[in-house]
């Protein structure tokens, strides 16, 4: 028996012969469980696919592993696709893994989510980013192909919208490996050579795969980083890319896109006559306003019959100097009365009056009247006075009645 | 019309324009100062409108010179 023994590497190898042969085992496709996922240093992704009952060891070399569109890990559901075969140093078999795709959704989608998720963990969609619109943009670029209709529709709309504004056309290509990296070059170029006041950047309808380049990795950072804000504006309303959530405003189409950017000049039209309209009557009832309190100035009697104010003073003096004449009358009057009583008073009064009755007066030689006996004594020289004449006379005797 | 005031940008004009509309509206101003609103608006009306009917869409095509600045050419639409 001893003599028929072979060696390790004879039994391996006629094993790797038997598998090798096999035409199924050459060109396999596996649906499992992805496990144990790694990726080496030298870019070569080692797995393990199992299902509930049994694993299989995976390896896929870098070549293969660098056109995977999402990214594999332990626990997703894919299918595999490559060929059994055995690796001889470890005595094992394994599955040389050439493409994966994940299970259900395809691997585009994955992929998508994948990226957005990770954007959206990095703060790329935050809102607190985002830039606003020139409200008149006098330069926008167009970043996008320059063969397809997406082009000429954004152009026809912005020049019937704002023919103002200068349309300024970066061509790149929007599919194909080589079009993120011209969008990305694109959109750098343009704020580097500051030559718009914004940029729209997208492309028409398509496939998934036809839309991608919007949905890569360094598309989605050169939006982000862009300093002039950026539309995106990828195929039809239903799509959604990774650029539409970065950029600064979503167009569901090229066309929207051009319709957000600039303003409409007719409904600019109607705001400058809206404008003339509200300047010219703010300007009239200004004036008539005005007319109308000149109007009421013209209309106050100052100045229609500015002497009217003296006539009522004319009015009023004449009353009271027909008050101040009447007064001076009736004071007149009763002087006059007063007078002539107290002229007859005094005349009644008067001593010269009792004189022509028979009576005398006698006074001293001081000519102060004598109106007592004891005032004088005979020898005395007194005078009398009668009514129409005086009399030198001298006391004889005094006698005091009793 | 003064230079000064071309000059201003449509944005500029239009901003102008609200303000001048509102001042002329509130009525309060002399009447010499609102006539001199009333007239640069009506400018401003003109230099706007006048903008909006001339204007002619300009669409270029933009390529890198040899220096790597922009060098503007002129786009074929419809090609």
């Amino acid at each position: 028996m001893d003599n028929q023994a072979i060696t390790v590497s004879e039994l391996n190898a006629r094993i790797k012969g038997l598998l090798e042969s096999d035409p199924m085992l050459a060109n396999v496709c596996v649906r499992g469980e992805l496990s144990n996922y790694k990726i080496y240093p030298s870019g070569h992704h080692y797995f393990t696919l199992k299902d509930s009952e049994s694993s299989l060891r995976c390896v896929m070399f870098k070549s293969s592993a660098s056109k995977l569109r999402f990214r594999p890990e332990s626990g997703m559901g894919v299918t595999a696709w490559g060929r059994v075969a055995v690796y001889p140093r470890d005595g094992a078999y394994q599955l040389y893994c050439s493409a994966l795709m994940p299970e259900g959704t395809g691997d585009l989608q994955v992929a998508f989510e994948q990226l957005k998720a990770k954007l959206a963990g990095e703060g790329l969609f935050d809102p607190a980013h985002k830039k606003p619109l020139p409200e008149f943009p006098g330069r926008i670029a167009i970043i996008t192909s320059s063969a397809g209709a997406a082009v000429h529709d954004m152009i026809r709309i912005l020049g019937h919208r704002w023919p103002m504004a200068k349309v300024i056309l970066l061509p790149v290509r929007v599919q194909g490996i080589e079009a993120p990296p011209e969008i990305v070059g694109a959109i750098r170029y343009a704020n580097e050579f500051d030559v718009a006041d914004l940029i729209i950047t997208g492309r028409g309808g398509g496939s998934i795969e036809d839309l991608w380049a919007f949905n890569d990795e360094r598309v989605a950072r050169a939006i982000y980083e862009s300093r002039l804000p950026v539309i995106s504006a990828v195929g039809h309303e239903p799509d959604v890319t990774i650029s539409d959530y970065v950029a600064d405003r979503r167009a569901s189409t090229p066309s929207n896109a051009a319709e957000i950017a600039v303003p409409d000049c007719r409904e600019l039209s109607e705001l400058i006559s809206a404008y003339n309209i509200r300047a010219g009557q703010a300007m009239r009832k200004k004036l008539s306003q005005l007319s109308d309190r000149l109007e009421s100035y013209r209309s106050r009697p100052v100045i229609t019959n500015p002497t009217a104010q003296f006539d009522n003073r004319r009015l009023e003096l004449d009353r009271i100097r027909e008050r101040m004449i009447a007064a001076a009358e009736r004071s007149l009057h009763a002087g006059r009365q007063r007078f002539v009583s107290l002229a007859a008073a005094l005349d009644a009064m008067s001593p010269l009056r009792v004189l022509t009755r028979g009576y005398a007066i006698a006074a001293d030689s001081d000519g102060n009247c004598i109106k007592s006996i004891d005032d004088i004594s005979a020898g005395d020289r007194i005078s009398l006075a009668l009514s129409d004449g005086s009399a030198e006379c001298l006391v004889e005797k005094t006698e005091k009645s009793k | 019309m003064a230079g000064k005031k071309q000059s201003l940008s449509f944005e500029q004009s239009l901003d102008r324009l609200d303000e001048i509309v509102k001042h002329l509206e509130k009525g309060d101003l002399p009447l010499s100062d609102s006539l001199s609103l009333y007239e640069e608006g009506t400018g401003l009306i003109n230099a706007c409108s006048k903008m909006l009917d001339d204007a002619e869409q300009k669409v270029v095509k933009l390529k890198k010179g040899p220096d790597r600045t922009p060098i503007e050419m002129d786009f074929e639409d419809g090609q």
